[in-house]
């Protein structure tokens, strides 16, 4: 079976790439898509780290 | 010709007194091989009026997300496509990023929301993680509410908010080009009750709006009017989904300029790197803007986008032999 996973960053299949940009500006930015479900994340910045959270698939830190 | 280097050593370095307007525009109008003098002196500016310590400060988003203004370069405002969520942040998570930033060596910790100006669930959030915090950390706290009423300005000053943050963004001249929802003049408005209610007053803005360089020296000509205490400068760093998304980023030995001019316009002013200067300068620009006027930074990460590790900021400090700081805090 096939899965379609999605960019964290714009939300797009991420075969319908390229995502390089995507993958550059996210040195500095938080993910905002999750990868398994293209939901808008909520997103928390704090001062030393993040959380994302899909309601789908929960949370991740970086 | 007087050069205005010249002109500016006499006036701003021998006797505190800023560029005005259109002296900041001949330093911004200076030729590139120029730069280093430029520095060179808006960094004897900075050590003369304002000592070798660096104000580090944190920020954090208090609440994210869903603001009903329009300010184009905003990835928090509910009018554009953005990917950015509504989330507030609870008690307990406010506390723990204000111990987080505390351990830096900060000093400063700065909550914000992203609204037009707060409301009673805002105030009341507020309330309770200022109390919060300062029965647990040891740090000066200040304020981004937006626009303010008389009656919130005297009730953050009772709870002992010590500096206000509201940044004018932009010159004057071309504030409706970024901004529709509300004018330069209300936020002047909430930035005189600010300061006649004896708040600390922090306002800054934002480089690379598409400004012209003579709006560049109107804003700082605008904001040595004002007299803060502080001015963060940021950079655009263009967001996904706002008006502002395709914009380009500032080049470095502009964004180097506009530091040295904002400093000779601002001899006594802490200027702080905000946001953006991690892609305008990169680590090279970022340490020579350090020795070229600036003397605070934002340490970690902004409201919705990261910085650099604090680590390599305090690093950095270490080697330029510039102390952090202390807390002084005023009761
Ligand atoms: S008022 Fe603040 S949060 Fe709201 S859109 Fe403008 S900059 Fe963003
Ligand atoms: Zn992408
Ligand atoms: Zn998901």
């Amino acid at each position: 079976m096939e899965t379609t996973t999605y960019c964290d960053r714009c939300g797009r299949p991420d075969a319908d790439g390229p995502h390089d940009a995507c993958r550059a500006a996210r040195a500095m930015e938080p993910p905002r898509y999750c990868p398994a479900c293209r939901r808008r994340m909520i997103v928390q910045v704090t001062p030393l780290g993040w959380t994302a959270r899909c309601s789908e698939h929960g949370e991740t830190r970086g | 010709m007087t050069d205005i280097l010249d002109v500016a050593r006499r006036q701003v370095l021998d006797e505190g007194r800023g560029l005005s307007a259109s002296q900041v525009l001949d330093c911004l109008n200076l030729p590139d091989d120029r730069l280093k003098d430029l520095l060179a002196l808006a960094h004897d500016v900075r050590m003369r009026w304002c000592g070798p310590e660096v104000e580090v400060e944190g920020i954090v988003s208090l609440k994210t997300g869903g603001c009903p203004e329009d300010c184009h370069f905003c990835s928090q405002s509910g009018t554009f496509q953005s990917p950015v969520r509504s989330v507030w942040l609870n008690i307990p998570e406010l506390v723990e990023a204000a111990k987080e930033t505390a351990k830096t060596g900060a000093t400063e910790f700065c909550i914000v929301a992203a609204v037009r100006g707060p409301d009673e669930r805002l105030m009341k959030q507020v309330r309770e993680g200022v109390a919060a915090i300062n029965a647990a950390v040891d740090i000066n706290i200040a304020c981004s509410l937006g626009m303010l009423t008389q009656e919130q300005v005297d009730e953050l000053a009772a709870m002992g908010v010590h500096r206000y943050n509201h940044n004018l963004e932009t010159a004057r001249s071309h504030f409706p080009n970024v901004v529709t929802t509300h004018s330069w003049e209300e936020r002047w408005d909430t930035l005189r009750m600010v300061k006649d209610a004896g708040m600390e007053v922090c306002c800054g803005g934002i480089i690379g709006m598409g400004e012209t360089r003579e709006q560049r020296a109107e804003f700082a000509g605008q904001l040595a009017e004002l007299e803060p205490d502080e001015v963060p400068l940021n950079f655009l760093t263009p967001r996904p989904g706002t008006p502002f998304a395709d914009r380009p980023l500032v080049e470095g030995a502009e964004a180097l300029k506009t530091i040295g001019a904002f400093r000779l316009a601002l001899p006594r002013t802490i200027l702080r790197y905000a946001g953006g200067r991690e892609l305008t300068l990169g680590d090279f620009g970022t340490r020579e803007g350090m020795l070229g006027g600036i003397n605070a930074v934002i340490v970690g990460n902004y409201l919705t986008t990261l910085g650099r590790p604090a680590e390599q900021d305090l690093e950095l400090l270490t080697e330029l032999e510039m102390p952090i700081k202390a807390l002084s805090k005023t009761l």
